[in-house]
């Protein structure tokens, strides 16, 4: 069956656009092929620099007859509503048909040649295509992401003749700008096409090119016992900016190493996209991005991905690329220097003329929020309150620094080395390098006591601010990142085991920040805790059944959840999760028709059976151990507790009849169920337990 | 740079620019005679780039940054160097072509070195100017900046406009393998662009950190800003407003802005409120100048 060959080709599209655009083309033009009735083997679309390609294998020659049946109104129904169906369908009352009294349109429509499908769909997709950013070019009407030089499109073998704004379609492409042979080619199908670009170095695929471009870098620098800093990112963006990608090792003046290597690397990756260069390999053929712990040790070598084969090997491109690097750390060392020599007091000073938000006032008084409030908290996590609150008025000044003015990235970073070289303890530099943690579900958490109370201080801060002026996340918009903030505030809390009332922290917070009350903020943080949990494994219903004890100590609720699982996970525990729906099912009919006596349930009364007064004593039992374990928060032992009370709840239900006629028999194993409720509700409320 | 033949002397790269611009069918003009941040601020390109009316010219123009001063100590920073800047309009089809033309006339070999269109879009918030395009990069320097013009003075453009702005010494420095600017080879007997310009950096950073008085720079700039829609308001012989020479005091406030910048006398809170009034003063002018040509028409 025949097979669409689509080329748009353009001048440099933007690397960072065109793996999107790949999408939004395969999806455009198979929404609009699909609605004309047409089905094809498959289909793959390519971007690259310079070309949006497209490929349909099996598409056949011609669209479908079809039929459509169309639902009318009811054939009872007024004379104006069949007229406008009439209208809308051209046809007349005869030719509609009726069932079960309503009427029905059939419309048939003869298929049509695919090429004249094709030459519409391609009009209407480069006229519609969703590019983040376009422009109109010379002096032409039409819009794309940079100017349109040639659109091939062959349908089976022959060209599809269509013009879109004085481009007319052909059967030619280019290959590589500087390697190609200039020569302009006709392509005859997918296969030449694909064949003739690689031989004239374009290579189509963008895994291609990833390919080429990691077995490149790693040969060239294995071939001097260097090691590559992957980098997924980069390689995204390289692989977007080349035809045919070639890795070239270059040299850096070693003195720059001298320089913090976050900045070293940095300064490469975002003005020069070039990748870093290990020295050592730790072991295996590359190494990630080191985590916590610092920045890998970086050997004075840079790899760039050129778009040539340079004639003479590389070398005078390698040694341009590492001038331009040399000038480029140049600036890096004059901010690093000079933000030496400026300080944190008169960053500090500029920071009360930056505004955070309108409404929260500026960053320096942010600051001073901050450094209250990690004073607050550093009892809490164990840190020294004096350092806590120094390292917090630390915290933010580096954003007033020439590094971080240059490289936004390095927030914190940049902070903790000045303080570390202006002579602050180690623990108040760490803390301000850090304070920004986690940044996300995959970032590290703190430990280290100070920067757990600066962190858990520079976050509560922006959490209570946002809620208090109403500027809360909805739906997929959430501007000032709460969800990510408060989801941190969760996890320094449960992985540094801190145990706090987060409503009282959060009440203290909003209290001295005066913004006013920040409405619904703990219902959020219950909200992110779920979420967390579920993410790990925890039952959604468990964490309700502990939230409803109305507890904001979140390490507390976690424990519970954690022991509650355990628990119904045993025989014991699924059987009386079932007595307790048993009882509370009972008491919840009984609750319908009156109120249900309460109180001492009574022993020794004459006929009562043993599975009561066994039952009774049990409960006593258990709540006196439940009481106690719960005192000294040992939840296992509260559901070893519970558990006692399974094998008396099975055998109560097994021997005795709730309804009894004996009205004061009926009243006590009332009353003896309430108990058994009452007692399981302090561990958790079991009613919200699915099961 | 490994090129057979001597690599040109700044002016002769001015020279050489000038020709093959020049063979391209462009006005050579000179450089505006009013301190511009940017070569796109000569009215050759930001007034012309709008209405409908073809227009090719190539200029080098010097650009002041007064902020950007290091005494003549930084070997790439300096508060005043060139820009050689290209506008044609429409865009020929094949600009990029033309513009790799332009490089190969330096002797800049893409065979040899690394030329990649990077993308970057091009704003000027004081002029309420935009456009897309790249950065041109050799061996990972930028070398040019390449835009089509979408807009102009806050108007979106009739046609689009292809503008280069070549950084001419950093270019120079890359023909001729030079790391610091003052060592830059201005003639070809041996002149260098320190002897030229270095007491020239000295003297003017000085006075754009520390000389200017600051309450003056304030009372000039109220003045040009009142002189522009004083400007405005007048006719010429031909009824026209006097557009271009309102545009001149838009240009010499934007300077005085610059200078009061340079001085830290411009609080945070009061820099957008500034660059907003001399981009509505752009404006003003601008939509002077698209309705006078509209008139014409």
């Amino acid at each position: 069956m025949p097979q669409l060959l689509l080329e748009i080709f353009s001048e440099e599209i933007p690397a960072r656009m065109q793996q999107g655009a790949a999408r939004d083309l395969d999806r455009m033009v198979s929404d609009r092929l699909k609605a004309a009735g047409l089905t094809w083997d498959a289909l793959t679309t390519y971007a690259g620099p310079r070309r949006l390609t497209l490929v349909i294998d099996g598409l056949p020659a011609a669209t479908p007859d079809r039929e459509e049946e169309i639902k009318g109104p009811k054939a009872s129904a007024p004379e104006q509503a069949l007229e406008g169906f009439l209208r809308k369908t051209g046809l007349t009352r005869d030719q509609l048909t009726e069932r079960d009294g309503v009427l029905y349109a059939v419309l048939s429509s003869k298929g049509r040649a695919t090429t004249d499908l094709i030459a519409e769909t391609v009009d209407q997709v480069i006229r519609a295509f969703p590019w983040p950013k376009s422009m109109r070019w010379g002096s032409g009407s039409l819009r794309w992401v940079r100017p349109i030089k040639r659109i091939l499109c062959l349908f089976d073998g022959k060209v599809v003749p269509f013009e879109i704004d004085g481009i007319q379609s052909d059967a030619i492409t280019e290959g590589h700008r500087f390697l190609g042979s200039g020569q302009l080619l006709k392509a005859s199908d997918f296969v030449d096409y694909r064949t003739q670009l690689e031989r004239e170095f374009v290579l189509l695929d963008v895994a291609d090119r990833k390919l080429r471009i990691l077995e490149e870098a790693k040969a060239a620098c294995a071939a001097r016992g260097l090691v590559l800093v992957d980098d997924d990112g980069l390689l995204d963006e390289v692989a977007g900016l080349a035809e045919w990608p070639t890795p070239i090792l270059g040299d850096m003046d070693p003195q720059f190493l001298a320089l913090p290597p976050e900045v070293v690397r940095l300064s490469m990756k975002v003005h020069q996209k070039y990748f870093a260069v290990r020295s050592s390999p730790p072991s295996g053929g590359s190494t990630r991005e080191a985590g916590e712990g610092g920045a890998p040790q970086l050997a004075p070598n840079f790899l760039v991905v050129a778009n040539v084969e340079a004639t003479d090997g590389g070398k005078a491109l390698a040694a341009g690329n590492s001038r331009v690097l040399s000038a480029r750390l140049n600036d890096a060392r004059f901010f690093w220097d000079e933000d030496q020599k400026v300080g944190f007091d008169a960053w500090n000073e500029k920071l009360k003329g930056v505004t955070f938000h309108a409404k929260l006032g500026t960053l320096a008084e942010r600051v001073e929020r901050i450094a209250a409030l990690a004073r607050e908290i550093a009892p809490l996590v164990g840190a020294d309150a004096d350092q806590a609150e120094t390292a917090a008025r630390l915290c933010k000044a580096d954003l007033a620094s020439g590094m971080v003015g240059e490289f936004p990235e390095l927030q914190g970073i940049m902070g903790g080395y000045y303080a570390r070289l202006a002579g602050y303890p180690d623990a108040v530099a760490d803390a301000v390098r850090d304070h920004y943690k986690p940044q996300g579900p995959a970032d590290t958490v703190p430990t280290a006591p100070v920067t757990v109370a600066v962190a858990l201080a520079d976050k509560l801060d922006t959490l209570v601010g946002f809620f208090a002026i109403d500027e809360k996340p909805t739906g997929s918009k959430d501007p000032f990142a709460l969800r990510r903030a408060a989801l941190g505030v969760i996890r320094l809390v449960l992985e540094n085991g801190v145990r706090l009332s987060l409503g009282g922290v959060l009440f203290g917070v909003a209290v001295a920040s005066k913004f006013g009350a920040p409405t619904g903020i703990l219902a959020f943080f219950a909200d992110r805790l779920t979420v967390l949990l579920r993410d790990q494994g925890q039952r959604h219903d468990l964490v309700a059944a502990v939230f409803a004890l109305g507890d904001d100590d979140l390490v507390r609720i976690v424990r519970r959840v954690e022991a509650l699982a355990a628990f119904l996970a045993t025989d014991d525990g699924a059987n009386l999760l079932a007595g307790y729906k048993r009882a509370s099912n009972i008491l919840r009919a009984e609750e319908k028709k009156g109120p249900v006596p309460t109180g001492m349930v009574q022993t020794g009364l004459p006929n009562q059976p043993e599975a009561e007064t066994t039952l009774a004593f049990a409960v006593n039992a258990a709540r006196t151990a439940v009481e106690t374990a719960l005192e000294s928060e040992d939840f296992a032992a509260a559901m070893t507790a519970l558990a006692a009370l399974r094998a008396p709840v099975d055998a109560f239900f097994e021997a005795v009849m709730v309804n009894s006629e004996v009205p004061e028999e009926r009243d006590n194993r009332l009353k003896l169920l309430g108990q058994v409720r009452d007692v399981m509700g302090q561990v958790a409320d079991f009613g919200q337990i699915a099961g | 740079m490994t090129t057979s033949t001597e690599p040109l002397a700044f002016q002769d790269l001015i020279l050489t620019l000038h020709r093959y611009w020049g063979e391209q069918g462009c006005a050579i003009l000179q450089p505006y005679d009013i301190e511009v941040g940017a070569g796109t601020l000569h009215p050759a390109t930001v007034l012309r780039a709008l209405g409908s009316k073809p227009w090719k010219a190539a200029y080098v123009q010097p650009s002041r940054r007064p902020g950007d001063g290091r005494y003549g100590e930084n070997p790439n920073r300096l508060q005043h160097y060139y820009q050689y800047q290209v506008i044609l309009k429409p865009n020929p089809d094949n600009l990029q072509e033309l513009y790799l033309g332009s490089l190969a006339a330096i002797g800049i070999d893409p065979k040899l070195h690394d030329i990649r269109f990077v993308e970057d879009d091009w704003e000027n918030p004081t002029v309420g100017a935009w456009g897309l395009g790249w950065e041109v990069w050799c061996d990972g320097m930028e070398v040019t900046q390449f835009t089509y013009f979408q807009g102009v003075g806050g108007i979106e453009v009739d046609v689009v406009s292809g503008e280069l702005t070549y950084g001419l010494e950093r270019l120079a420095m890359y023909v001729q393998g030079v790391d610091n600017v003052y060592d830059l080879k201005f003639t070809k007997e041996g002149l260098t662009y320190g002897e030229v310009f270095l007491e020239n950096e000295r003297q003017q950073s000085e006075a754009n950190f520390h000389g200017y008085d600051v309450d003056g720079l304030k009372r000039r700039f109220e003045d040009m800003v009142a002189e522009v829609s004083r400007l405005l308001a007048l006719t010429g012989p031909q009824g026209q407003p006097l557009v271009l020479p309102a545009y001149d005091q838009v240009l010499k406030a934007s300077h005085l802005f610059n200078l009061m910048d340079a001085r830290g006398a411009i609080a945070v809170a009061e820099r957008q409120s500034y660059i907003g009034r001399i981009r509505e003063l752009c404006k003003a002018c601008a939509t002077a100048y698209v309705e006078r040509e509209r008139g014409e028409a």
